[in-house]
Protein backbone atom coordinates (compact mmCIF):
# COMPACT_ATOMS: atom_id res chain seq x y z
CA UNK A 1 0.00 0.00 0.00
CA UNK A 2 1.28 3.56 -1.00
CA UNK A 3 2.20 5.77 2.15
CA UNK A 4 0.22 9.00 1.73
CA UNK A 5 1.43 11.84 4.21
CA UNK A 6 -1.50 14.79 4.89
CA UNK A 7 0.80 17.82 5.66
CA UNK A 8 -0.47 20.21 9.04
CA UNK A 9 0.48 23.67 9.53
CA UNK A 10 -0.68 25.74 11.96
CA UNK A 11 -3.78 26.21 11.55
CA UNK A 12 -4.54 23.46 8.84
CA UNK A 13 -8.00 22.33 9.58
CA UNK A 14 -9.05 19.87 6.93
CA UNK A 15 -6.57 17.21 7.39
CA UNK A 16 -8.97 15.09 9.42
CA UNK A 17 -11.27 15.12 6.33
CA UNK A 18 -8.83 14.25 3.92
CA UNK A 19 -7.40 11.76 5.87
CA UNK A 20 -11.22 10.12 6.96
CA UNK A 21 -11.95 11.12 2.65
CA UNK A 22 -8.54 8.55 1.97
CA UNK A 23 -10.18 5.64 4.01
CA UNK A 24 -13.20 5.37 2.75
CA UNK A 25 -11.86 5.51 -0.70
CA UNK A 26 -10.16 2.21 0.55
CA UNK A 27 -10.01 1.14 4.38
CA UNK A 28 -6.75 -0.19 3.94
CA UNK A 29 -5.01 3.14 3.04
CA UNK A 30 -1.67 4.00 4.69
CA UNK A 31 -2.31 7.67 5.00
CA UNK A 32 -1.22 10.08 8.40
CA UNK A 33 -1.00 13.90 9.37
CA UNK A 34 2.29 15.04 9.65
CA UNK A 35 3.35 17.99 11.86
CA UNK A 36 5.02 20.54 9.66
CA UNK A 37 8.09 19.82 11.76
CA UNK A 38 8.67 16.55 11.53
CA UNK A 39 7.94 16.28 7.52
CA UNK A 40 11.06 14.94 5.66
CA UNK A 41 11.92 14.55 1.89
CA UNK A 42 13.20 11.14 2.66
CA UNK A 43 10.34 10.20 5.09
CA UNK A 44 9.16 7.05 2.42
CA UNK A 45 5.77 8.93 1.11
CA UNK A 46 4.45 7.94 -1.78
CA UNK A 47 2.13 10.80 -2.24
CA UNK A 48 1.86 14.09 -0.12
CA UNK A 49 -1.49 16.22 0.56
CA UNK A 50 -1.54 19.77 1.57
CA UNK A 51 -4.78 20.26 2.73
CA UNK A 52 -6.92 23.50 3.53
CA UNK A 53 -7.33 26.20 6.19
CA UNK A 54 -6.25 28.90 7.41
CA UNK A 55 -2.26 28.27 7.71
CA UNK A 56 -0.46 30.96 9.76
CA UNK A 57 -3.82 32.55 10.20
CA UNK A 58 -3.92 34.01 6.23
CA UNK A 59 -1.40 36.65 7.36
CA UNK A 60 0.33 38.31 5.18
CA UNK A 61 -1.24 36.59 2.53
CA UNK A 62 -3.03 33.05 2.19
CA UNK A 63 -0.55 30.76 2.05
CA UNK A 64 2.60 33.42 2.19
CA UNK A 65 4.41 32.38 5.61
CA UNK A 66 4.27 28.20 5.35
CA UNK A 67 5.02 28.66 1.35
CA UNK A 68 8.53 30.27 3.16
CA UNK A 69 8.71 27.29 5.98
CA UNK A 70 11.16 24.66 6.01
CA UNK A 71 8.98 21.68 5.03
CA UNK A 72 8.03 23.08 1.82
CA UNK A 73 11.64 23.46 0.42
CA UNK A 74 11.46 19.64 1.64
CA UNK A 75 7.98 19.49 -0.65
CA UNK A 76 10.01 21.28 -3.34
CA UNK A 77 12.46 18.62 -3.04
CA UNK A 78 10.12 16.01 -2.73
CA UNK A 79 8.58 16.85 -6.67
CA UNK A 80 11.87 16.99 -8.15
CA UNK A 81 11.77 13.00 -7.11
CA UNK A 82 8.78 12.74 -8.86
CA UNK A 83 6.39 12.31 -5.59
CA UNK A 84 2.60 13.75 -6.30
CA UNK A 85 1.56 16.38 -4.51
CA UNK A 86 -2.38 17.86 -3.77
CA UNK A 87 -3.00 21.04 -2.45
CA UNK A 88 -6.43 22.04 -1.89
CA UNK A 89 -7.44 25.56 -0.99
CA UNK A 90 -5.29 26.81 1.51
CA UNK A 91 -3.03 23.86 0.32
CA UNK A 92 -3.43 25.34 -3.17
CA UNK A 93 -2.64 28.94 -2.39
CA UNK A 94 0.54 26.98 -0.34
CA UNK A 95 1.71 25.42 -3.22
CA UNK A 96 1.22 28.62 -5.67
CA UNK A 97 2.99 31.21 -2.95
CA UNK A 98 5.60 28.51 -2.77
CA UNK A 99 6.63 28.51 -6.67
CA UNK A 100 5.51 25.23 -6.98
CA UNK A 101 2.01 25.69 -9.12
CA UNK A 102 1.56 29.28 -11.62
CA UNK A 103 -0.57 32.08 -10.51
CA UNK A 104 -1.40 34.13 -7.31
CA UNK A 105 -4.27 34.64 -5.32
CA UNK A 106 -6.30 37.76 -4.98
CA UNK A 107 -9.40 38.48 -2.58
CA UNK A 108 -12.46 37.45 -3.83
CA UNK A 109 -14.32 39.71 -6.38
CA UNK A 110 -17.19 39.97 -4.28
CA UNK A 111 -14.90 41.19 -0.94
CA UNK A 112 -16.61 38.19 0.74
CA UNK A 113 -15.88 34.72 2.00
CA UNK A 114 -17.91 32.08 -0.36
CA UNK A 115 -18.95 28.61 0.71
CA UNK A 116 -21.08 26.99 -2.14
CA UNK A 117 -20.61 23.98 -3.75
CA UNK A 118 -19.88 24.67 -7.73
CA UNK A 119 -19.59 22.63 -11.14
CA UNK A 120 -15.87 21.91 -12.59
CA UNK A 121 -14.49 20.79 -15.59
CA UNK A 122 -11.87 19.12 -16.47
CA UNK A 123 -9.34 19.83 -19.43
CA UNK A 124 -6.01 17.91 -20.03
CA UNK A 125 -6.52 15.11 -17.36
CA UNK A 126 -3.05 14.42 -16.66
CA UNK A 127 -0.88 12.93 -13.90
CA UNK A 128 -2.02 10.67 -10.78
CA UNK A 129 -4.49 13.13 -9.51
CA UNK A 130 -6.69 13.30 -12.34
CA UNK A 131 -5.59 9.52 -13.57
CA UNK A 132 -9.35 8.36 -14.14
CA UNK A 133 -10.71 11.23 -15.50
CA UNK A 134 -11.48 12.45 -19.16
CA UNK A 135 -11.44 15.43 -20.29
CA UNK A 136 -14.41 17.79 -20.38
CA UNK A 137 -15.68 15.29 -17.12
CA UNK A 138 -17.67 17.35 -14.68
CA UNK A 139 -17.18 17.61 -11.26
CA UNK A 140 -18.84 19.05 -8.25
CA UNK A 141 -17.71 20.09 -4.90
CA UNK A 142 -18.07 23.48 -2.91
CA UNK A 143 -15.37 25.83 -2.28
CA UNK A 144 -15.09 27.98 0.96
CA UNK A 145 -12.22 30.86 0.63
CA UNK A 146 -11.94 34.14 1.45
CA UNK A 147 -8.96 34.27 -0.99
CA UNK A 148 -9.60 32.29 -3.87
CA UNK A 149 -9.34 34.78 -7.35
CA UNK A 150 -6.83 33.03 -8.99
CA UNK A 151 -4.71 35.29 -11.18
CA UNK A 152 -2.50 34.39 -14.07
CA UNK A 153 -0.83 36.28 -16.26
CA UNK A 154 -1.63 36.15 -20.24
CA UNK A 155 1.97 34.77 -21.13
CA UNK A 156 1.70 32.08 -18.29
CA UNK A 157 -1.59 31.13 -19.25
CA UNK A 158 -0.81 30.51 -22.76
CA UNK A 159 2.27 28.60 -21.93
CA UNK A 160 0.34 26.25 -19.55
CA UNK A 161 -3.64 26.35 -21.38
CA UNK A 162 -2.69 23.12 -23.73
CA UNK A 163 -0.35 21.26 -21.89
CA UNK A 164 -1.19 21.42 -18.39
CA UNK A 165 -4.30 19.77 -16.61
CA UNK A 166 -6.68 22.63 -15.74
CA UNK A 167 -10.05 22.65 -13.83
CA UNK A 168 -12.22 25.36 -14.71
CA UNK A 169 -15.21 26.71 -12.88
CA UNK A 170 -18.48 26.41 -15.29
CA UNK A 171 -18.57 30.10 -16.66
CA UNK A 172 -22.03 30.56 -14.68
CA UNK A 173 -20.70 28.95 -11.59
CA UNK A 174 -17.32 31.27 -11.18
CA UNK A 175 -17.78 32.08 -7.48
CA UNK A 176 -14.56 34.73 -7.04
CA UNK A 177 -13.74 35.96 -10.64
CA UNK A 178 -10.57 34.35 -11.27
CA UNK A 179 -9.20 34.57 -14.33
CA UNK A 180 -10.24 31.84 -17.45
CA UNK A 181 -12.82 30.41 -14.96
CA UNK A 182 -10.06 28.59 -13.06
CA UNK A 183 -10.03 26.63 -10.26
CA UNK A 184 -7.09 24.56 -10.06
CA UNK A 185 -4.21 23.57 -12.33
CA UNK A 186 -1.73 21.56 -12.40
CA UNK A 187 2.01 20.99 -13.71
CA UNK A 188 2.56 19.59 -17.30
CA UNK A 189 2.97 16.74 -16.19
CA UNK A 190 0.29 16.53 -13.20
CA UNK A 191 2.33 15.25 -10.69
CA UNK A 192 1.87 18.70 -8.82
CA UNK A 193 -2.00 19.41 -8.68
CA UNK A 194 -3.84 21.83 -6.91
CA UNK A 195 -7.61 23.24 -6.51
CA UNK A 196 -9.26 25.84 -4.33
CA UNK A 197 -12.86 23.29 -4.00
CA UNK A 198 -12.82 20.67 -1.57
CA UNK A 199 -12.55 16.87 -2.54
CA UNK A 200 -12.44 15.69 0.42
CA UNK A 201 -15.99 17.48 1.13
CA UNK A 202 -17.48 15.54 -1.69
CA UNK A 203 -16.77 12.06 -1.36
CA UNK A 204 -19.83 10.86 -1.03
CA UNK A 205 -23.79 11.85 -1.99
CA UNK A 206 -24.89 12.17 1.69
CA UNK A 207 -22.64 15.12 1.65
CA UNK A 208 -23.63 16.50 -1.99
CA UNK A 209 -27.20 18.87 -2.09
CA UNK A 210 -29.97 18.48 -4.37
CA UNK A 211 -28.58 18.49 -7.88
CA UNK A 212 -24.97 18.52 -7.38
CA UNK A 213 -23.12 14.63 -7.70
CA UNK A 214 -20.25 13.94 -5.17
CA UNK A 215 -17.14 14.99 -7.38
CA UNK A 216 -14.13 14.53 -4.97
CA UNK A 217 -13.78 10.77 -4.58
CA UNK A 218 -12.52 10.46 -8.15
CA UNK A 219 -9.50 12.40 -7.27
CA UNK A 220 -8.43 9.94 -4.36
CA UNK A 221 -9.71 7.03 -6.20
CA UNK A 222 -7.09 8.16 -9.14
CA UNK A 223 -4.05 8.42 -7.06
CA UNK A 224 -4.83 5.42 -5.26
CA UNK A 225 -4.91 3.69 -8.72
CA UNK A 226 -1.61 5.69 -9.67
CA UNK A 227 0.30 4.36 -6.95
CA UNK A 228 -1.11 0.72 -7.15
CA UNK A 229 1.50 -0.50 -10.06
CA UNK A 230 4.76 -1.91 -7.98
CA UNK A 231 2.79 -2.17 -4.32
CA UNK B 1 24.69 53.05 13.83
CA UNK B 2 20.58 54.07 13.82
CA UNK B 3 17.50 53.05 14.32
CA UNK B 4 14.95 53.45 11.37
CA UNK B 5 11.07 53.49 10.73
CA UNK B 6 10.72 52.06 7.81
CA UNK B 7 7.46 51.73 6.21
CA UNK B 8 6.71 49.11 3.14
CA UNK B 9 2.81 49.33 1.56
CA UNK B 10 1.99 46.47 -0.53
CA UNK B 11 -1.32 47.52 -2.56
CA UNK B 12 -2.66 45.98 -5.78
CA UNK B 13 -1.01 46.50 -9.05
CA UNK B 14 -3.32 49.10 -11.21
CA UNK B 15 -5.38 46.71 -13.57
CA UNK B 16 -6.31 44.65 -10.90
CA UNK B 17 -9.90 44.98 -9.25
CA UNK B 18 -9.92 46.06 -6.14
CA UNK B 19 -13.60 45.95 -4.56
CA UNK B 20 -12.54 46.85 -1.10
CA UNK B 21 -11.50 50.22 -2.82
CA UNK B 22 -14.16 50.74 -5.04
CA UNK B 23 -16.50 50.62 -2.53
CA UNK B 24 -15.09 52.55 -0.72
CA UNK B 25 -14.24 55.07 -3.34
CA UNK B 26 -18.79 54.65 -4.49
CA UNK B 27 -20.58 54.27 -1.39
CA UNK B 28 -18.32 56.24 0.67
CA UNK B 29 -16.26 59.16 -0.75
CA UNK B 30 -18.29 60.32 -3.54
CA UNK B 31 -21.52 59.87 -1.68
CA UNK B 32 -20.22 62.01 0.85
CA UNK B 33 -18.90 64.73 -2.16
CA UNK B 34 -15.66 64.51 -2.02
CA UNK B 35 -16.18 64.48 -5.59
CA UNK B 36 -11.88 65.48 -5.84
CA UNK B 37 -11.26 61.71 -5.04
CA UNK B 38 -10.52 60.40 -8.50
CA UNK B 39 -9.06 56.98 -7.31
CA UNK B 40 -9.20 55.10 -3.81
CA UNK B 41 -6.81 52.20 -3.75
CA UNK B 42 -6.03 49.45 -0.77
CA UNK B 43 -3.24 48.41 0.71
CA UNK B 44 -1.38 46.51 3.81
CA UNK B 45 1.30 48.68 5.06
CA UNK B 46 4.05 47.02 7.71
CA UNK B 47 6.36 49.24 9.70
CA UNK B 48 10.24 47.95 10.49
CA UNK B 49 12.39 49.56 12.91
CA UNK B 50 16.05 48.42 11.81
CA UNK B 51 19.27 48.83 12.93
CA UNK B 52 21.30 50.56 9.77
CA UNK B 53 24.17 52.88 8.83
CA UNK B 54 21.80 55.13 7.18
CA UNK B 55 18.29 56.01 6.05
CA UNK B 56 19.49 55.20 2.60
CA UNK B 57 20.86 51.23 3.90
CA UNK B 58 17.29 50.80 5.87
CA UNK B 59 15.40 51.11 3.16
CA UNK B 60 17.21 48.95 0.68
CA UNK B 61 17.40 46.20 3.40
CA UNK B 62 13.84 46.41 3.84
CA UNK B 63 13.64 46.44 0.31
CA UNK B 64 15.70 43.39 -0.45
CA UNK B 65 13.84 41.42 2.29
CA UNK B 66 10.78 42.27 1.19
CA UNK B 67 11.60 40.78 -2.38
CA UNK B 68 13.49 37.84 -1.15
CA UNK B 69 10.65 36.70 1.59
CA UNK B 70 8.05 37.98 -0.81
CA UNK B 71 6.16 39.58 1.79
CA UNK B 72 4.59 41.01 -1.34
CA UNK B 73 4.43 39.00 -5.01
CA UNK B 74 5.62 40.92 -7.89
CA UNK B 75 3.07 39.40 -9.90
CA UNK B 76 -0.08 41.01 -8.46
CA UNK B 77 1.18 44.08 -5.86
CA UNK B 78 3.47 47.21 -6.27
CA UNK B 79 5.61 47.70 -2.93
CA UNK B 80 6.10 51.38 -1.68
CA UNK B 81 9.37 51.93 1.03
CA UNK B 82 9.69 54.78 2.64
CA UNK B 83 11.35 56.23 5.34
CA UNK B 84 8.43 56.91 8.43
CA UNK B 85 8.44 60.64 8.66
Amino acid sequence: MPKIAILKFPGTNCDEDVLRSLKEVDSGVKAEIVWHKDFRVGGGWDAVIVPGGFSYGDWLRAGAIAARSRAMRELAEATTRGVPVLGICNGFQILVEAGLLKGAFLPNESGRFICRWVRLRIDNPKGPWLSLTRSGDELHMPVAHGEGRYYIEERDYESVVSSSPILRYLPSDNPNGSSYNIAGIGTEDGYVLGLMPHPERAVNSLLAPRGFKPGGEVIFKSVLHSLKPGW
Amino acid sequence: MGLYRVVAVVSLKKGLKDPEAETIQKDLVLRHGYSAVKEVRVGKQLTFLVEAESPEEAISYVKEMCDKLMIYNPVIHELYVTLHA
